[in-house]
């Protein structure tokens, strides 16, 4: 019986499902620590740009432009090259745990400091008047109402991720592409494994997508 | 790797044939100038069409843009391109195949631009979308009210306002446009990103090439969001707040 | 003119319109009032086929709305419609406004439309208005421009939906004086609205609902007299004496 589906060698694939797991494993361990360290340096980097001190506000916003306006490859390969000149040798699979954390924080300073400013004025007054500081109204109330705001976008951000990491491939590393891409080169079936990538990414992303989807409209009633 | 910053490499001949370094980057620029615009320019096509049939009342049609967009949404764009490179002209009919193999010209100029175009018009769809569909119901109704069709509607109510509620959105996507075609460098384009690994790789001048292609990216992301804004302030409707929907 | 036959209609489950029918001859102002919810403003969406309805037969002129073969666009040309929320196309001018259905749908050449149009911008009093756009008129000014748009197509009938209820109080009169305007010239209207002045002054009848049921139908002075139905009776007591 053919092991043929879809286009995929499934009993090749199967042959290799613990190069190719470790892949994913990769993939979805580097998503969660930028997600992290990407959300805790995005919420400084939004707090510096809604800040009433000129310099923070403007150290921030340069941040984030610039972060915006070049392409992640090329951030990627900013590291790759820097941290070995600078002296580092961490080797590339961690070093773009880094990469990854600091680009990815420019994107959800955004999205924070939209959420943020999505709440009234009216609340910040109406939380004074109680006699709450700004820490306190900060805490208690505006905060709690722009994460749910903000959740479904930080989410979404964070699937976009999930799909970035696959760029890694271009320096060597084995994410879930990565490892796809060995398989498929030493056993000359790149039409094989190139579908079963686009599959596998699609079978995770597609999914999640529709949830949030689903996530983004409750939330949007609620409101 | 080499610590001496020396700005004078950009003018030093390249190992690669292509005559010196500032030429190599400036190769590399149009690369992805081309392949970005290019790709914009079918984003938008593709994009608007399949927008428009996605809020249409054919169900079919419909259910095969959504399917569109979905599919080109969840799938990371450098996987879009090895499947376009590597495995189309493999299950296309063996003569269109070979044609993609051996004759295309400019086959990853091609593959890029079109991969491109395909990826950034799911996300133009999706603004597309919730921009007609962010107009008020009656907009529809009043235009069907007074008489006209259902296409015409669209073509003189619904779109007009759809499209000046998306330029805000669509600038970020435009941009995009050109970060994302740093990823072709993936299938051996020679765009931007490509040239300066080339040229780190042959100069050792680490900070100089990175500065340099980095104020291109910077340079050309600043044009696109001027001409998007000039667009934006053309489009503007008296008496409305800019981008306001309703 | 306008014939209602025993219409029904269901969003899934829910039934938003329950047998009704009714009528209103050419000439006749009729006023469709009611509690919010109760499928008024769906009602005469269904006239000229904006909402459509599962059971029952609606016909404008003996043209049958429900009618799949019918031309709906045809149709609703002869029919003016004013909504809640003016409507008025906010990327093109009030002389674009006036000017886009006669042209498109009339195929009035463009100076024919715009004398037209201008003469009606001229009877609505907003001659001085011509080249601006919606977004810089008040919301009674254009309440009056969606009105002069609907004319600019010589409708059969008018039908309003709700034409004052999103109008700051000021500015509410301004816009019944065209409509009692109208009224007195002999156009043929059906207006959902709560103002019952509006119904005293110029209704010939003025039609009761309440959960998608017509559940009143009667000469103007006989409802405002003596109302048969209880729901009828709170619903003035409430909407009058506040």
């Amino acid at each position: 019986m053919s092991s043929h589906f879809l286009g995929v060698d499934w009993q090749l694939v199967a042959d290799n499902h613990e190069l190719l797991l470790g892949g994913l494993r990769y993939s979805l361990t580097l998503t969660a620590s930028s997600m992290a360290f990407g959300i805790v340096l995005g919420c400084v980097l939004a707090l510096m740009r809604l800040a009433d001190n000129a310099l923070l506000r403007n150290i921030a916003a340069s941040y984030v432009n610039l972060f915006r306006s070049i392409p992640l490859v090329l951030v990627i390969f900013w590291f790759y090259f820097l941290l070995p000149f600078f002296g580092f040798k961490l080797g590339p699979d961690k070093s773009v745990f880094i990469t990854f954390a600091i680009f990815e924080a420019a994107y959800y300073c955004e999205i924070i400091r939209a959420g943020i400013q999505s709440i009234s004025r009216g609340q910040v007054g109406a939380a004074q008047a109680l006699g709450l500081t700004y820490a306190q109204s900060m805490r208690y109330v505006i905060l709690p109402q722009a994460l749910r705001n903000m959740l479904p976008l930080l989410l979404l951000q964070t699937l976009v991720l999930f799909q970035d990491t696959s760029l890694v491939t271009i320096i060597g590393i084995k994410d879930f592409m990565g490892s796809n891409v060995v398989v498929a080169s030493n056993n000359g079936a790149l039409k094989e494994m190139y579908t079963f990538a686009a599959l596998g990414y699609f079978c995770v992303c597609f999914p999640l997508s529709m949830a949030l989807k689903k996530l983004h409209k409750r939330i949007a009633v609620i409101r | 790797m080499n610590l001496h910053i020396d700005w004078g490499v950009l003018l030093q001949e390249s190992p690669t044939g292509d005559g010196p370094y500032w030429k190599l980057l400036l190769t590399g620029l149009k690369w992805t100038t081309a392949t970005a615009l290019s790709g914009w320019l079918l984003a938008l096509v593709i994009g608007a069409v399949a927008g428009v049939i996605r809020t249409a009342p054919i169900r079919a049609l419909a259910l095969l843009a959504d399917a569109y967009v979905e599919v080109f949404r969840n799938i990371p764009f450098l996987v879009q391109l090895f499947f376009w490179f590597f495995v189309l002209p493999e299950i296309l009919p063996a003569g269109a195949g070979r044609w993609m193999k051996q004759d295309m010209p400019y086959p990853e100029f091609l593959t890029a631009a079109v991969g491109l175009g395909l990826f950034t018009g799911a996300r133009v769809a999706e603004q597309v979308k919730s921009g007609i569909l962010s107009l008020s119901r009656g907009q529809k109704n009043a235009g069907l009210a007074l008489g006209l069709t259902l296409p015409q509607t669209y073509r003189h109510v619904l779109l007009p306002m759809a499209f000046r509620i998306v330029i805000p959105p669509l600038t970020s996507e435009f941009m995009n446009t050109f970060k994302n075609s740093a990823v072709a460098l993936a299938i051996g384009l020679t765009e931007l990103t490509f040239q300066m690994k080339q040229m780190v790789e042959y100069s050792s001048q680490v900070i100089v090439t990175i500065f340099a292609v980095t104020v291109l990216y910077m340079f050309m992301a600043l044009l696109v969001n001027r001409l998007m804004a000039w667009i934006e302030r053309r489009a503007r409707v008296p008496g409305m707040i800019a981008g306001g929907g309703k | 003119m306008i014939e209602i036959n025993k219409v029904s209609k269901w969003y899934g489950e829910f039934q938003v319109l329950t047998d009704c029918s009714t009528s209103v001859a050419k000439g006749e102002v009729v006023v469709v009032c009611g509690p919010s919810g109760s499928g008024k403003s769906t009602l005469i969406k269904c006239v000229n086929g904006l909402e459509p309805f599962q059971s029952g037969t609606i016909s404008v002129e003996g043209t049958s709305v429900g009618d799949p073969k019918t031309n709906l666009p045809k149709l609703r040309a002869r029919v003016g419609m004013v909504f809640q929320n003016f409507e008025l196309f906010p990327h093109l001018s009030i002389t674009e406004n006036l000017c886009l259905a006669q042209e498109k749908v009339l195929g009035r050449n463009h100076d024919e439309a715009m004398e037209k149009g201008l003469k009606l911008l001229d009877r609505v009093g907003l001659k001085a208005h011509a080249g601006k756009f919606p977004g810089q008129l008040s919301g009674g000014q254009q309440q009056r421009v969606a009105i002069a748009r609907a004319l600019a197509m010589d409708p059969i009938a008018m039908l309003f939906d709700e034409p004052t209820s999103a109008l700051d109080p000021e500015m509410v009169n301004e816009v019944l004086d065209v409509m009692v305007q109208l009224a007195k010239e002999g156009m043929t209207m059906m207006c959902v609205t709560h103002e019952m002045g509006f119904a005293r002054k110029v209704a010939n009848r003025v039609i009761f609902m309440d959960r998608g049921s017509i559940v009143e139908d009667a000469h103007k002075d006989e409802f405002f007299g003596q109302p048969r139905s209880e729901r009828a009776q709170a619903f003035l007591s409430k909407i009058l004496h506040h």
